[in-house]
């Protein structure tokens, strides 16, 4: 034992109530919750056969989604090989991969609903959950946050008014560390975003425009404020 | 100011290179049609093999050995091309994609022919709308060209290729876990061996390599070998581009010769820390690479040199960390990033990430005894070497040389804040200390 563990005052530190205790506002010290799959409260009903395979016949699939799936599937050795494909282009289509989706997709792919599942829940950009049918991804790993990022997806959220169909998050790297601290929004790289910027963002996507014309990644003339312009 | 050396990024900046006319304009898919018609595959192999090239994704094996291990036959081959650029700090695959698709497609299909696979994958990652599109596009135009498909240039070679999205997946760079993700399944690596070149994608033997290792191969076949070696050192051919953030007045992606100073990337290219700040501590190799000093800076910048160093060149992203940054909040940003990423398939990344970062927490908010550093060390090893892939690791290593270089800031971190949190708690009237009768 060492002396730290016969110090009463140091056992209770080390006590997660009594350290917010301590600290005085618990929802100060209190720290994010790791994400967790969704619905992993909720138990499964075992009355229920498990689902299996749809019938084609019993699922009604958009004909747009359908052809695109099977395009996808026609691509690859294996038709299992489309699933990423086309979780995605039902999300397109449902806003998030709910549990229509989920059997439209299962019905024209042959498979079952728990496997796509299985895949859903793994991935960042399947959302198992609904969510606004826009996104804006706010990077904050390391190289964002050594450049502030963390402001910029406070200033985000705090943008966001009620009623707004847009998935603001923090995402992890995106792969855009030049233009830090940036952000994805539906697909386009912005940066850098001054926090003071994230209203006029919010506001754009809000209203169909294009946020920052000029300031994303492939748009004409596109360079980072310390580069030449060519 | 330094100068980059550039091979890669040649004709970056010329408008539309990204179309096919441009590129056969400045002599693209002249390296393609000499491997096809003057070389047989074997002579491919063992001209990349030559040429010292080493994977540019984060391991650094040389390209044309693990091309060599391909087994020979008639079999169902594949080749991916891992284009999934997830570590942090890194995104040179992202700017070679997007400006310069034709060179990587050219350098896969003369792979593809060597490694004698009919079928390649680009697997990019799921947020890379605006590269995958270019890519797509520039695929369609060389299919049309012929350059990709049946019967390429006449030559009886057949080299099908199709551009996979991901949907955002960090532990999908690792090649087992691109090989599940591509066959539509969670991204979980699997165990190794069987290594991907005797039993890989749909079980067949596959050969995964990064972009920018592809986008090397026309160069390699253009010039040749010896043209190639004649730049970077003995051990680290050619070439590198090399991605610089963090605290730099330029981010950006500039090529250099391996083996020059990382002192001249650092503060001739990237122009250095801001004004007035100097530099605490840097990545070498994105944010799974063991942290080094400002010292360090004047060590030069290859595979073997920072190997030497303790820490690895990895994919080639610098970070760079100014003397304004709590390491405490360094190494919590970059845990939790591996919290988050790892895929949950072994206990001692699942467990360890997620108590790191707990223990990091704890010490941000000064409720740390001073053992719990020594343990959160002893975590790190626990972790290192016992999962089936590196991500684990990937946490582990920068966490440790943290802990290791800059163990005094963290005991004081832990006992500021405690001092804090214990006024606070005076203040509120909420500790059980005796407070003034008065109030």
């Amino acid at each position: 034992m060492t002396p730290e563990h016969g110090n009463g005052r140091t056992l209770r530190a080390r006590d997660p109530v009594a350290a917010d205790h301590l600290a005085g506002a618990p929802e100060q010290a209190a720290t994010p919750v790791p994400s967790v799959p969704a619905g992993w409260d909720r138990s499964a009903d075992l009355t229920k056969p498990p689902a299996t395979i749809p019938d084609p016949a019993q699922v009604e699939v958009p004909e747009d989604l359908r052809r695109e799936i099977e395009e996808h599937m026609a691509k690859y050795p294996d038709r299992r090989s489309a699933a990423l494909p086309a979780l995605a282009a039902a999300q397109r289509v449902h806003g998030w991969c709910s549990p229509e989706a989920i059997a439209q997709v299962a019905a024209v792919m042959r498979v079952t609903p728990a496997y796509l599942s299985s895949v859903v829940t793994f991935y960042d950009m399947l959302n198992s959950e609904p969510v606004g049918r826009h996104y804006v991804y706010v990077c904050t790993s390391v190289s964002c946050h050594l450049r502030n990022a963390q402001a910029l997806a406070d200033a985000m959220k705090a943008a966001l008014e009620p009623g707004d169909d847009i998935n603001v998050r923090e995402f992890e790297c995106l792969g855009a560390c030049d233009m830090a601290p940036m952000c994805d929004v539906d697909g386009r790289y912005i940066g850098p975003v001054d926090p003071s910027e994230a209203p006029d963002v919010i506001a754009a996507v809000r209203e169909g425009r294009t946020p920052l014309p000029g300031r994303g990644l492939g748009d004409d003339g596109f360079h980072l404020p310390w580069e030449q312009e060519s | 100011m330094a100068d980059q050396t550039r091979v890669l990024l040649d004709d970056i900046d010329e408008p539309g290179l990204h179309t096919i006319e441009v590129y056969e304009r400045l002599g693209g898919y002249q390296a393609l049609r000499k491997a096809l018609t003057t070389m047989e595959p074997d002579e491919i192999v063992a001209e990349l093999q030559a040429s010292g090239l080493r994977g540019r994704g984060g391991a650094g094996f040389s390209m044309g050995q693990k091309a060599s291990f391909m087994p020979k036959g008639t079999m169902d081959k594949y080749l991916c091309c891992n284009a999934d650029e997830s570590e942090p700090g890194t995104f040179k695959d992202r700017l070679l994609m997007q400006k310069n698709p034709h060179r990587l497609i050219e350098g896969i299909v003369i792979a593809a022919v060597a490694a004698g696979a009919n079928r390649a994958f680009i697997y990019i990652r799921g947020e890379y709308v605006l590269q995958a599109d270019i890519l797509n596009a520039a695929v369609a135009e060389a299919r049309a060209r012929g350059y990709v498909g049946a019967n390429i240039l006449g030559s009886g070679h057949d080299v099908d290729l199709v551009v996979h999205r991901g949907a955002g997946a960090y532990i999908c760079g690792e090649e087992t876990a691109l090989l599940d993700s591509l066959e539509g399944k969670r991204g979980n690596p699997r165990l190794k061996p069987p290594f991907p070149a005797n039993q890989g994608l749909f079980r067949g033997p596959t050969l995964i390599n990064n972009v920018e290792t592809l986008s090397n191969v026309p160069i390699v076949i253009a010039k040749g070998a010896e043209w190639f070696k004649q730049r970077g050192t003995e051990k680290s051919t050619g070439t590198k581009v090399v991605s610089v953030s963090g605290n730099v007045q330029r981010p950006g992606n500039y090529e250099i010769e391996l083996g020059i100073p990382a002192r001249e990337i650092v503060y001739g290219l990237a122009g250095g820390p801001p004004p007035g700040r100097k530099v605490k501590c840097w990545f070498p190799g994105g944010s799974s690479a063991p942290v080094l000093l400002e010292e360090d800076l004047d060590r030069p910048y290859s595979f073997e040199s920072m190997a030497e160093a303790g820490s690895m060149l990895g994919s080639g992203a610098i970070i760079v960390v100014d003397d304004s940054v709590p390491i405490v909040s360094l190494a919590l940003r970059v845990a939790r990033f591996y919290r988050h990423e790892s895929c949950g398939k072994c206990v001692p990344c699942r467990e360890g990430t997620n108590w790191t970062v707990k223990m990091l927490e704890r010490i941000d908010r000064g409720e740390a005894t001073p053992m719990d550093i020594e343990i959160l060390d002893q975590v790190q090893q626990n972790i290192m070497g016992n999962c089936l892939c590196v991500l684990g690791d990937s946490m582990a290593m920068p966490v440790r040389s943290m802990i290791a270089k800059f163990k005094d800031e963290f005991i004081a971190h832990n006992e500021r804040a405690r001092e804090a949190a214990d006024r606070l708690a005076v203040g509120a009237g909420l500790s059980s200390e005796p407070v003034d009768a008065a109030a």
